[in-house]
């Protein structure tokens, strides 16, 4: 794995310099550490979550469609715009049954993350997948969503397209639509990037998956201003499975194979379809007047953060 | 995040910052001359020379926006308990307190009811003074007790919006909020009354990506920063310096984001004629 990393890291200083590209080739050489074996460095837990959470041979969202999916069928375009790689979409079954999935895509090769956009999306992403879940809530299909990136993507593009929009837009419409929604974060849920398909009836995080407002670099970078606070930062921010569900803000912590999900690809799919089934069933047994009344009602979960004094 | 940034910059000497703080002028951003502070409050912060809009204080904003700058505050009490109890150079806790005698509010929202033109609102601002602005659990309950209140009076809602963003002391609880906020805003939606959001400099982050950009009318300041990314980090990634007038109000009118941008001094007839162009009041004994 060491030599495939340390091909990809050439790769990428070869292609075009921008911070995307030299954020990746920062992470690629943690890994790098990582697979010599190096442990010198001293790592906080959550900061460990994350190594996991981005992990190079981590199961990706086109690979848990293929492994929980059958008859994946993708659908592609925001009938704006553009097709946005960074986010796929299609129909398939699940058990036999008919289901609409969106999620972030990484790629896992050079090539692959240069046209996965690192799995950072641009507002045609969103809006595509705004498009499929209404598509899926018009024929009474329930939704699930993937969620794996580092954040939306920051360019000028993006702005100039209303990045912001889409994902506003997105929060506000998806939680009108009357079907089954399941979001699993399995990745990186980074910041509004990972919200704008993430609000749904039942979230589930896999246990080394990580979800923050920032990533630890950049929260290390403002308050510290540099990089080396990223572990410390990775604790403070209070961005794994087990605090997240202490919040309350995701429902089920979905096990993974030991030693995480790259060890066994296979096992953390078959990990993943147990609690899936399970929440499906759950839906599916709510008309869609309580689906809606009950997924409002969850958002408003948070009050015990403010105080009255 | 871009306030934060501002923090950091090199101090000026503590004798400049009397000046600029306490003394009698202040310089224009905008056009870079001197003046009298007596001169920009009674022009709504805005410069009598060149217009360039100042920031406006919560207190001073909604002054502004009801009638005589009479209203109702509503959960004025509303604090954080510091969820995540987060300590990196300074304590979360530390910085609400700074924040709190710096501003004499809570948190970084005011919440009130009143009288635009004779006819009742809601409406909420945003103050920049407050941790730049930043959207925590506080901020986000603020709005969505506003908005149930606009749903349940059957009233029409002014968000006057001036943030850098999500408040990353919060962590995920600041993020969850932008969800909360925009589900509210969606049963708004089927009631339905209007929402007109005001965008102020500087608008990016969290705001924009919830409920800034989902006003029923999006209105936006003259000269305003509103994005999501804030410049800098473009910059870092595509490794270009940004044209010039780049996420500022103008530039998103013409890219389609906005309906109007409406200089200051007339955004409260503004609202009013929307408000009832709208039909807001139709059905409501004022
Ligand atoms: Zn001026």
């Amino acid at each position: 794995m060491a030599e495939d990393l340390e091909k990809q890291i050439a790769e990428l200083e070869a292609a075009e310099d921008s911070e995307a590209v030299r954020e990746e080739i920062a992470r690629l050489r943690e890994q790098l550490e990582g697979a010599r074996g190096d442990q010198k460095l001293e790592r906080g837990e959550a900061w460990e979550r994350v190594l996991l959470a981005r992990h190079p041979q981590r199961p990706y969202t086109l690979d848990y469609i293929r492994m929980l999916l059958t008859e994946f069928s993708e659908l592609h375009g925001d009938r704006r715009f553009g097709d946005d790689p960074a986010l796929v979409g299609g129909l398939a079954r699940f058990e036999g049954r008919a289901v609409m999935v969106v999620g972030h895509q990484k790629g896992r090769d050079t090539k692959q993350k240069l046209q996965r956009n690192f799995g950072m999306t641009n507002p045609e992403g969103y809006r595509k997948a705004l498009r499929l879940m209404r598509l899926a809530a018009k024929f009474s299909v329930p939704i699930i969503t993937l969620v794996d990136t580092p954040g939306a993507y920051p360019g000028i593009g993006a702005e100039e397209r209303g990045q912001a929009e889409a994902i506003a837009y997105n929060l506000k419409e998806i939680a009108k639509l009357r079907v089954p929604i399941i979001v699993v974060i399995h990745g990186e849920g980074g910041s509004g990037g990972a919200l704008a398909i993430a609000v749904g009836d039942r979230v589930l995080m896999l246990e080394n998956a990580v979800y923050s407002v920032i990533s630890p670099e950049s929260c290390s970078s403002i308050l510290w201003r540099d990089w080396d606070h990223k572990v410390e930062a990775a604790r403070i921010l209070k961005l794994t499975a087990q605090d997240l569900l202490g919040f309350h803000l995701v429902d089920t912590i979905v096990p993974e194979p030991p030693g995480g999900g790259h060890t066994d690809q296979e096992q953390a799919a078959a990990l993943l379809r147990d609690v899936l089934r399970a929440a499906l069933d759950e839906l599916r047994a709510l008309s869609a007047d309580e689906l809606v009344r009950q997924r409002h009602q969850r958002l408003r979960k948070l009050a015990p953060f403010v105080k009255e004094a | 995040m871009a306030w934060f940034k501002k923090e950091k910059k090199p101090l000026e000497t503590p004798a400049d910052k009397k000046v600029q703080t306490e003394g009698l002028w202040v310089k224009c951003d905008g056009c870079r001359q001197i003046l009298w502070k007596k001169d920009l409050e009674q022009n709504l912060q805005c410069c009598p020379k060149c217009g360039y809009h100042f920031k406006m204080t919560s207190q001073a904003r909604l002054a502004m926006l009801f009638d005589e700058g009479k209203y109702t505050e509503h959960d004025a009490g509303l604090a954080s308990p510091d969820p995540l109890e987060f300590t990196d150079r300074k304590s979360y806790r530390r910085r609400l307190e700074e924040a709190q005698k710096l501003t004499g509010m809570k948190d970084a929202i005011l919440s009130g009811e009143g009288l635009l033109d004779g006819k009742p609102l809601i409406a909420c601002a945003m103050d920049f003074r407050f941790i730049g602005g930043s959207m925590g659990a506080v901020v986000g309950e603020k709005i969505t007790r506003a908005i149930d209140r606009a749903i349940a009076k059957r009233l029409p809602l002014v968000i006057v919006a001036c943030s850098g963003g999500a408040r990353m002391m919060e962590g995920a609880i600041s993020l969850m909020q932008l969800a909360t906020i925009s589900a509210a805003l969606a049963q708004l939606d089927a009631v339905p009354k209007p929402f007109i959001s005001v965008l102020t400099d500087p608008t990016t982050g969290g705001t924009t990506a919830s409920f800034a950009m989902l006003g029923d009318l999006n209105i936006a300041e003259p000269g305003a920063l509103i994005g999501f990314a804030g410049p800098r980090v473009i910059e870092q990634t595509i490794k270009q310096k940004l044209p010039d007038g780049f996420q500022r109000a103008e530039f998103l009118l013409q890219h389609g984001m906005l309906d109007a941008i409406v200089p200051r001094k007339e955004m409260k007839a503004y609202l009013a004629r929307s408000f009832r162009l709208l039909g807001a009041w139709d059905e409501t004994a004022a």
